[in-house]
């Protein structure tokens, strides 16, 4: 593989040329915030968390390929407070009551707003009415902290037709759908893996949860950007 | 839909436990006529939607199972496009346009008209299911507003007593073709060397055959020519790029997706000039080597699309599409027709693409391009219907000629579609480089607070700016222009009309797209309630950043309306906010409301809240 080189917040790297900004950054532990992005699954740039400055414009770091001498830049105030704004947009735009959450602490939109110190939004709370599927044996669908990433979409898609969860209507209606049929077998593995694919507790397995108490989940003790070994793991 | 709107009459198999709703051999007819290929789905949605009246849930299963789709998979689609429907819309389904320029030109009284001569409300279908009555972003008409979309057929200019004959003829089972009150005008009002009709369209077409293909895009770059959808990306560089990218087949594009409020040429085009746009799209598959060209036509435009497979069927005839294309051996080249199922965001070309290849029209990541990754992953030129006409003009009167027209940066004319407050609205064809008060003399536009420039997408500007040149390097516009006359409230009738064309328009894929559209609403309806504060203000300004992270042109100007406004009528905003830096909007009585009624107290709101 070519390798090309592209300067990241001032330093230079020798990269592979099939990379992306994402993965680059990644492997040479400079952390870039990211909510649609999962390792594995395709890259779609809907979130828009990991958008830097690449040769000075404003591009998402996880779809973006790397290119000969291109010029990352990562962070700077202003990157952050619009990313910030994001994650406030998310907390306005959905029903998001951290405390009741299975998934407080495990929780990746949490996480980035203790990163970003999130208090009060300066957005209004629309307080949406959504509702919660429950009629699935397995899973419970909480459309009131779905954040619309994509990624139980996209996670099933590559593997294989048909797709089980799809994207329904648009604009400020637009919702999770999932095919209830086609998901009717899912075992205790599959459930887990929906879960695990979704990064708020918009999926959750029905009859199962608290297996970590609380105080000693993934982000309690270490932020989202936290690069000591064991988050790296 | 609530139970009340569901339709009775027109269900052929009323009672039927099933639920089914749909004509089942029908649609394996519609599935087969598209050789069952997944592709189409678009079409495929459009014939069920015509002849079901809906996308019931038989037709989706029927669909998914062909297609090896999961069921939700083919909602996911449909549900995107503002035409197709999972509950019935009626016999006949009347789309009413409500675009800013319609709500000028008197659309309320229609609105009303409607509703009281079939008896139901705007959103819902007659108790007898023969009548929906349903809203619609422009149509494309705003030259001759109020008007309506009923069964694929415009109506225009409607006026209570047009509404009237119209409800009576499908109360009494009118075919749609015999209701009267129907005539969309051109209105071409100024016709330029576009419009001129002095090309042979074969002479122009002949001309390009028999030069290389590279040379016909050198001759296009040396017109200068850029794109007229009006992000204007230079015409010969997006063919290059396209011809030299590497993949089994090459596809041509056109976008008639014309979807942004107040334009309307390219209709005018599509209806008088199609011979021109399609010997504009066979020259380009020439330059680029395509075999195949697609016209992405908008589900409104469904109206003319019978004339031009006519107009499509004549130049096969012609010599001038099919096998050896104008004579030139080898050249095989044919034009085909996609339909939209009605979404702005399509307008956007990789939307475009993801829509014709039977998916959401959702904007792509970018990179690959789509000259490199386009249609079916193909290279593909995605070309506005404007900027085909004029390369059939270019290459039949050379690119010497067109760059004598316009500015140096902006060369050759523009097509302008003018609505609003004026005289004459109109098709103009100006030269590039005419100011915005030209175009208002022309237009016969007297008291004017304010023009757009470029749709909702584009500009408001005060009269202090109507001497700035339309043109790439100062007021670049795809063509909209509509005059806003002093009698408006600009931030109500206008801002507002544009924010709820933004959020209904979102593909609600980025965040900010999606959400940010919805705060910017919000706080315009707390300023024009007179609650906002100077805060306020800031607060909107400082957003647009937030917005420019957005994937698309859509979700990065979808604030332009607010910013523009702002920036250009400033006092209006002043004259509507509190001198204070703080205003509460806590209402006590309403957050207490709900829970008092259930609980059945009498909420206790004097004095101390605590």
């Amino acid at each position: 593989m070519n390798k090309i080189l592209i300067t990241i917040d001032g330093k230079g790297y020798l990269v592979e040329s099939d990379k992306t900004v994402l993965e680059v950054a990644r492997e040479n532990k400079i952390f870039i915030p990211t909510l649609c992005n999962l390792q594995g699954i395709k890259p779609q740039g809907s979130c828009r968390i990991c958008t830097c400055m690449i040769d000075g414009r404003m591009m998402t770091a996880c779809t973006t390929p790397v290119s000969n001498n291109m010029i990352v830049i990562t962070k700077t105030e202003e990157l952050d407070k619009l990313r910030s704004n994001i994650v406030e947009l998310l907390f306005a735009e959905g029903n998001h009551f951290c405390p009741s959450c299975e998934r407080s602490g495990n929780c990746e939109l949490q996480a980035l707003a203790y990163l970003y110190k999130i208090m009060v939004p300066e957005f209004d709370y629309i307080f949406p009415n959504r509702n919660v599927d429950a009629t699935h044996p397995k899973i419970i669908l909480d459309h009131n902290r779905c954040i619309l990433c994509k990624r139980c979409i996209r996670r099933k898609k590559e593997a294989e037709n048909p797709t089980w969860f799809v994207f329904k209507n648009r604009g400020d209606k637009v919702q999770i759908n999932f095919d209830h049929e086609l998901t009717a077998d899912f075992d205790d593995e599959m459930a887990q893996k929906a879960m695990d694919t979704c990064p708020v507790g918009a999926i959750i397995r029905k009859e199962k949860g608290y297996d970590v108490p609380m105080g000693k989940r993934k982000y309690d003790k270490h932020p989202i950007n936290c690069d000591c070994i064991k988050c790296k793991e | 839909m609530s139970e009340k709107q569901s339709p009775k009459t027109f269900l052929p198999n009323e009672g039927d436990d099933s639920g089914c709703s749909c004509d089942c051999g029908k649609i394996e007819a519609i599935l087969a006529k598209y050789n069952n290929d997944r592709g189409r789905l678009m079409d495929i949605l459009i014939d069920v939607q015509d002849s079901q009246g809906c996308v019931g849930k038989e037709a989706v299963a029927k669909i998914a199972k062909v297609f090896n789709m999961s069921k939700v998979d083919v909602v996911q689609t449909l549900s995107f496009y503002h035409f197709f429907s999972q509950t019935p819309r009626g016999k006949y389904t009347v789309y009413l346009n409500d675009s800013a320029v319609a709500e000028m030109m008197g659309r309320d009284e229609i609105t009303k008209a409607f509703e009281e001569e079939v008896g139901c409300k705007f959103g819902s279908v007659s108790e007898d299911g023969r009548i929906g009555l349903f809203d619609t972003a422009c149509i494309g008409m705003n030259d001759q507003e109020p008007s309506a979309i009923i069964n694929k057929r415009v109506f225009t200019k409607l006026t209570k007593e047009k509404v009237a004959k119209i409800v009576k003829g499908m109360k009494n089972d009118f075919e749609v073709e015999d209701l009267p009150c129907t005539d969309v005008q051109d209105n071409i009002l100024m016709q330029g060397p576009i419009l001129t009709k002095d090309t042979e369209i074969g002479e122009a077409v002949r001309k390009a055959v028999f030069m290389s293909p590279e040379e016909v895009i050198e001759e296009i770059k040396q017109s200068n020519l850029r794109g007229r959808g009006g992000a204007g990306f230079p015409t010969a560089l997006k063919w290059r790029f396209c011809r030299n990218a590497p993949g089994e087949k090459h596809y041509v594009f056109c976008n008639a997706d014309e979807g942004e409020p107040g334009t309307f040429k390219d209709r005018v085009i599509l209806t008088e000039r199609p011979n021109l746009l399609f010997a504009g799209m066979t020259i380009a598959g020439y330059a680029i080597g395509a075999e195949e060209g697609i016209l992405y036509l908008r589900y409104e435009y469904k109206f003319m699309e019978k004339q031009l497979e006519e107009v499509l069927t004549n130049l096969r005839n012609k010599g001038l599409l099919g096998k050896d294309v104008a004579g030139k051996e080898g050249f095989n080249y044919d034009i085909r027709i996609q339909s939209g199922g009605g979404a702005y965001v399509c307008g956007e070309e990789s939307a475009l693409l993801e829509s014709a290849e039977g998916k959401r029209g959702e904007p792509r990541d970018r990179p690959p391009f789509p000259v490199v990754k386009g249609y079916m992953q193909q290279p593909t030129s995605v070309n506005n219907v404007e900027t085909f006409c004029s390369v059939a003009k270019i290459m039949h009167k050379s690119a010497k000629w067109y760059r004598s027209l316009g500015t140096l940066d902006s060369t050759g004319s523009k097509l302008v579609s003018v609505s609003g407050d004026c005289e004459r609205p109109g098709i103009y064809e100006i030269e590039w480089g005419f100011t915005v008060q030209d175009v208002l003399n022309l237009v016969g536009a007297r008291n004017v607070q304010a023009v757009q420039v470029g749709g909702p997408s584009g500009k408001c500007i005060a009269p202090n700016d109507f001497n700035r040149k339309l043109a790439y390097e100062d007021l670049s516009t795809g063509g909209s222009i509509i005059v806003i006359g002093k009698q408006r409230d600009l931030l109500k009738d206008i801002v507002m009309n544009f924010l709820d064309f933004f959020i209904e328009e979102s593909c609600g894929s980025c965040v900010p797209c999606r959400a940010m559209t919805v705060q910017y609403k919000k706080k315009m309806e707390k300023i024009i309630a007179g609650k906002g504060v100077k805060k306020d203000i800031d607060q909107m300004l400082s957003w647009e950043k937030v917005m420019l992270m957005n994937r698309c042109g859509l979700g990065q100007s979808a604030c332009n309306p607010v910013i523009s406004t702002i920036k250009n009528f400033r006092e209006l905003y002043d004259a509507k906010i509190q001198k204070t830096d703080y205003v509460s909007q806590f209402d006590l009585a309403a957050a207490v409301k709900e829970s008092c009624k259930t609980a059945g107290r009498i909420p206790n709101l004097g004095g101390n809240h605590e």
